[in-house]
C-alpha cells in the first residue's frame, strides 16, 4: 500500500485524508437515503391511487387498526431517534461511556417499537385481517364496505417494509454497540456510527408518515 | 522502474482467491465482462433461435409455448444482465478511477458486493431457463403475469436482486465522481463518458428502486393475492404498467447513455480534433436523465389512457429528440476538419451514428399518438427497439471494447478482422432489422412464432441477414480473445489512438495494480489536441 505510516489506520489506501473519506461516505448514504425514499415512493403511490378509488374503504378500514398502540410506537420510536443523536453527540464530545449507553437505549427502544407491532400483527392475524386472498374478516363495522383486503394488503406490505428496515436498523446498530465498546469507534472516527445515525432517522420518518396515513386519516 | 514495469493489475497478485475476492476496480470490471459476455452469447443464441423459426411461416421448429420462452428470456437476459450490468459494470468499472486518476472508486467493498450481488440474480434467471422457463415477455404484464403457470417468481426475483446491484454501482460511480478526482480535475474537464456514467448513474438509483418494489408487489400478487394488480381482486393491471415505466422508461437511458459516452470518447481521439460542444454534450446528457422521468406514458397510449395525458406524454416524449439531436450534431462537427481514421473504433462509432439516428428518428414516429396506435405491439416497435439498443448500445459497447482493449489487456487485435467484423455486423443488422420496420407497416404483430404467407419474403430476409450479424459478432469477439495468446504482448507505454485522457497518458497498458506509480498530475484537458500534440505510439 503506497500511503506512509504516519496516517490513521482507518484510513482506506484510496484517499487522500480523513476528510475526503469522511465527505464520500456522507454522500453514499445520502444517496442510498434518495433510493429508500423511492422505494417506499411506490408503495405510497399504491396507498394514494387504492385511496382514491376506495375513499369509504380506507376511511372505514383504518378504524380497525390500534391508534393506542400506533401512538405508543411512535413515541417510541421518535425517542430512539434523540438517542441516536445523542450517541453520536456523546462520541463527539468523547465521552465514550454515555455514547454506548444511548445505543444500547437506541436499541431497546427499536426492540420495543418490534414488540408492538407483533402484538398488532399477532391481533390481526386471530381476526383474519390479512392480505389479499387470505383476508376473512367479516366484523359489522366493515360490512357494508368494498376490498377492504385491499387496505390491509396495503398495510402489511408497507409496516412490514418498514418492520424490515427496523430489523436491519437493529443489526446495524448492535454492531455499533459493539464498535464502539471495543473502541474501535472513538471521538477521531465516528463516521458508522453517523451514517447508521442518518439510516435510523429515514426510518423513524418514514413511520412518521405511515402512523397518520393508515392509523389517523 | 523496470521491475515496477512489468508489474501490472492482471498478474499481480497471481491466485484465484486473488480475483474471486479482489477490491481493484479493474479486475472486478473485468469479471463484468466476462459475466455479460456470457450472457450477450445466450441471448444471442436465442436470437437467433427466433430467426430460424421465423425464417418460414409455419411452427417449423418450435412449439408456440417454447418461442414464448424464447423471446422472453432473450429479452430479460439481453436486458438485465447484459446490456444495463455490461458498460457501466465492465468499462465503467475499468475505467472511471483511471479517469479520475484515482486509487480507486469510492466504495471498493460495496463495488465487489454489487458484482457478486450480479451473479446471484444471474442464478435466479439460470434456474428459471432450467426449471421450465418464463412465458410473459420481458415486461411481465398483468394480469397475464399473476396468472401464467410458468416460472414468473424466480425471474422476478432475478430482476429485483439484480436491481440491488445496478442501484449499488450507481451509488458507488456518483460517490466516486464527486469525492475521488484528483485536484484540478474539475467538472468541465472531466472526460465525457465520465459525464455519461454520472448521467447514467443518477437515473440507477433514482428509477431502479420502484423496479424493485414492483416487482416485490407482483410477487406477493402471485402469492399472497394482494389485490393491487388483479382486477378480479379489485386492484387495477394498469398500475402495474405505470409503475413498470416509471422505472423502465428512465432503463432505456441507463442503457443507452453510457454508450453516448463512449461515441464522445472515440470521435474526437480518432479524428484528432478538440470535441466540438463540450458543455452542450455534457448537458444534454443530464437533461436526457431528467426528462426520461417524463416520458413512461407513451408505452401505453393503448391501454386506456385519457387523451389528454396522451397528448401530454407524447409532448413530452418529442422533447427528448432535443438533446439527443444536440449530441449527434456535435459528433458531427467533431469529426468536421478532423484526420479521421478508420480504426476498427471508429468504424464502430460511425455505425453508431448511422443506426442510432434510424433508431432515434423512428421513435418520435412512435412517440405520436395517432401513428402508436397503429404501429403498437408490431415489428415497428421491434425494429425501433432494435436500432436503438443493439445499433445503439452494443455498436457503441464493442467499440468501446475495441478502442481500450489495448489499454485494458495490454495487447492489440487484428485490426482487419476487426474492421471487417464491423462491416458484417452493420449490413447484418440493417439486413435483419430494417425488413422489420417494413413488418411492422404492414401491420406483422411482435411476438407470434407464425404469420401470414404475405410477410414470409421479409421475414426470410431477415432471418438471413440475422447470421451474418451473429456470425460477425461471434468472430469479432473471438478475435479480441485471440489477441490474448502468448508472446502478443504491446511495450507497456504503448497509447495506440493517441488518446489525452489520465488512463492513456499517466498509466501503463495494462495499468499498475494501483492505477498509477504516483498521482497524476494534470497537464491538459481531456480533448485538447488544438494546444498539445500526443502522437499515438504503437510497439510491440
Amino acid at each position: 500500500m503506497s500511503h506512509d505510516n504516519s496516517s490513521p489506520k482507518f484510513l482506506q489506501h484510496h484517499f487522500h485524508d480523513v476528510e475526503q473519506q469522511y465527505e464520500t461516505a456522507k454522500l453514499g448514504m445520502w444517496a442510498f437515503i434518495l433510493t429508500e425514499v423511492l422505494t417506499f415512493g411506490g408503495l405510497f403511490v399504491a396507498y394514494v391511487v387504492y385511496r382514491s378509488w376506495y375513499p369509504e374503504m380506507f376511511v372505514g378500514a383504518n378504524l380497525l387498526l390500534d391508534v393506542n398502540k400506533g401512538l405508543l410506537n411512535t413515541i417510541v420510536l421518535i425517542t430512539s431517534s434523540l438517542t441516536m443523536v445523542l450517541a453520536v453527540w456523546a462520541i463527539q464530545k468523547k465521552n465514550q461511556k454515555l455514547s454506548l449507553f444511548m445505543l444500547i437505549a437506541t436499541f431497546l427502544f427499536a426492540f420495543m417499537f418490534l414488540g408492538i407491532k407483533y402484538l398488532e400483527y399477532s391481533h390481526k392475524f386471530e381476526v383474519g385481517q390479512l392480505p389479499g386472498e387470505y383476508y376473512s374478516y367479516m366484523g359489522p363495522e366493515i360490512a357494508h364496505l368494498n376490498n377492504p383486503h385491499i387496505f390491509f394488503s396495503i398495510y402489511f406490505i408497507m409496516t412490514g417494509l418498514h418492520g424490515l428496515h427496523v430489523a436491519i436498523g437493529m443489526g446495524l446498530i448492535a454492531w455499533l454497540i459493539y464498535a464502539t465498546a471495543k473502541g474501535n469507534l472513538n471521538s477521531e472516527y465516528y463516521t458508522p456510527m453517523e451514517m447508521i445515525g442518518i439510516f435510523w432517522h429515514l426510518v423513524d420518518l418514514i413511520w412518521i408518515y405511515l402512523f397518520p396515513l393508515f392509523y389517523l386519516i | 522502474m523496470a521491475e515496477n514495469q512489468k508489474q501490472n493489475y492482471l498478474t499481480h497478485p497471481k491466485g484465484i482467491m486473488s480475483w474471486l475476492l479482489t477490491l481493484d476496480h479493474k479486475r472486478i470490471g473485468l469479471m463484468y465482462l466476462f459475466g455479460g459476455i456470457i450472457f450477450f452469447f445466450l441471448g444471442g443464441v436465442l436470437a437467433l433461435g427466433m430467426r430460424l423459426e421465423l425464417a418460414a411461416p409455419g411452427n417449423d421448429f418450435v412449439s408456440n409455448d417454447t418461442y414464448n420462452n424464447m423471446y422472453t428470456l432473450h429479452g430479460a437476459i439481453m436486458i438485465f444482465l447484459f446490456i444495463i450490468p455490461a458498460i457501466p459494470g465492465a468499462l465503467g468499472n475499468i475505467l472511471l478511477p483511471l479517469m479520475l486518476g484515482a486509487k480507486d472508486v469510492a466504495f471498493p467493498r460495496l463495488n465487489l458486493a454489487s458484482f457478486y450481488i450480479y451473479t446471484i440474480g444471474a442464478l435466479f434467471v439460470m434456474y428459471t431457463i432450467i426449471s421450465g422457463g418464463v412465458d410473459t415477455g420481458w415486461t411481465f404484464y398483468t394480469p397475464y403475469s399473476t396468472t401464467s403457470t410458468s416460472n414468473v417468481i424466480p425471474m422476478t426475483m432475478g430482476i429485483f436482486v439484480i436491481g440491488f446491484s445496478s442501484i449499488l454501482t450507481g451509488l458507488n460511480f456518483i460517490a466516486t465522481i464527486h469525492k475521488m478526482r484528483i485536484p484540478g480535475l474539475t467538472w468541465y474537464k472531466l472526460p465525457l463518458f465520465v459525464w455519461a456514467l454520472y448521467g447514467t448513474s443518477l437515473v440507477q438509483i433514482t428509477a431502479t428502486p420502484v423496479i424493485a418494489i414492483t416487482m416485490v408487489l407482483l410477487i406477493l400478487e402471485r402469492l399472497l393475492g394482494i389485490g393491487i394488480f388483479d382486477p378480479a381482486l379489485g386492484g387495477d393491471p394498469v398500475l402495474y404498467q405505470h409503475f413498470f415505466w416509471f422505472y423502465s422508461h428512465p432503463a432505456v437511458y441507463i442503457m443507452i447513455l453510457p454508450a453516448f459516452g463512449i461515441i464522445s470518447e472515440i470521435i474526437p481521439v480518432h479524428s484528432r480534433k478538440k470535441v466540438w460542444g463540450y458543455k452542450f454534450i455534457a448537458f444534454s446528457t443530464l437533461s436526457i436523465a431528467f426528462i426520461g422521468f417524463l416520458v413512461w406514458g407513451h408505452h401505453m397510449f393503448t391501454s386506456g389512457q385519457s387523451v389528454f395525458s396522451q397528448i401530454v406524454f407524447s409532448f413530452i416524449t418529442y422533447f427528448v429528440g432535443i438533446p439527443t439531436g444536440v449530441k449527434i450534431f456535435s459528433w458531427m462537427l467533431t469529426m468536421y476538419k478532423g484526420q479521421v481514421s478508420f480504426t476498427p473504433p471508429m468504424l464502430y462509432a460511425l455505425s453508431f451514428l448511422f443506426l442510432f439516428t434510424i433508431g432515434g428518428l423512428t421513435g418520435i414516429f412512435l412517440g405520436a399518438v395517432a401513428l402508436d396506435i397503429h404501429l403498437h405491439d408490431t415489428y415497428f416497435v421491434v425494429a425501433h427497439f432494435h436500432y436503438v439498443m443493439q445499433g445503439g448500445t452494443i455498436i457503441a459497447f464493442l467499440g468501446g471494447l475495441h478502442h481500450w482493449w489495448p489499454k485494458s489487456m495490454g495487447t492489440m487485435y487484428n485490426q482487419t478482422v476487426a474492421s471487417i467484423c464491423c462491416l458484417g455486423v452493420f449490413l447484418g443488422f440493417n439486413g435483419t432489422f430494417f425488413p422489420q420496420f417494413l413488418l411492422g407497416l404492414r401491420g406483422m404483430p411482435r411476438r407470434y412464432a407464425t404469420y401470414d404467407q404475405q410477410f414470409a419474403e421479409l421475414h426470410n430476409y431477415s432471418s438471413f441477414w440475422s447470421g451474418i450479424l451473429g456470425l460477425s459478432i461471434f468472430i469479432s469477439i473471438m478475435n479480441l480473445l485471440w489477441s490474448l495468446r502468448k508472446n502478443n504482448k504491446l511495450d507497456p507505454g504503448t497509447n495506440p489512438w493517441g488518446g489525452m485522457t489520465l488512463e492513456w497518458t499517466h498509466t501503463t497498458s495494462p495499468p499498475h495494480p494501483h492505477n498509477f506509480e504516483e498521482e497524476p498530475v494534470l497537464e491538459h484537458g481531456p480533448y485538447d489536441y488544438d494546444k498539445v500534440i500526443v502522437e499515438p505510439t504503437f510497439k510491440k
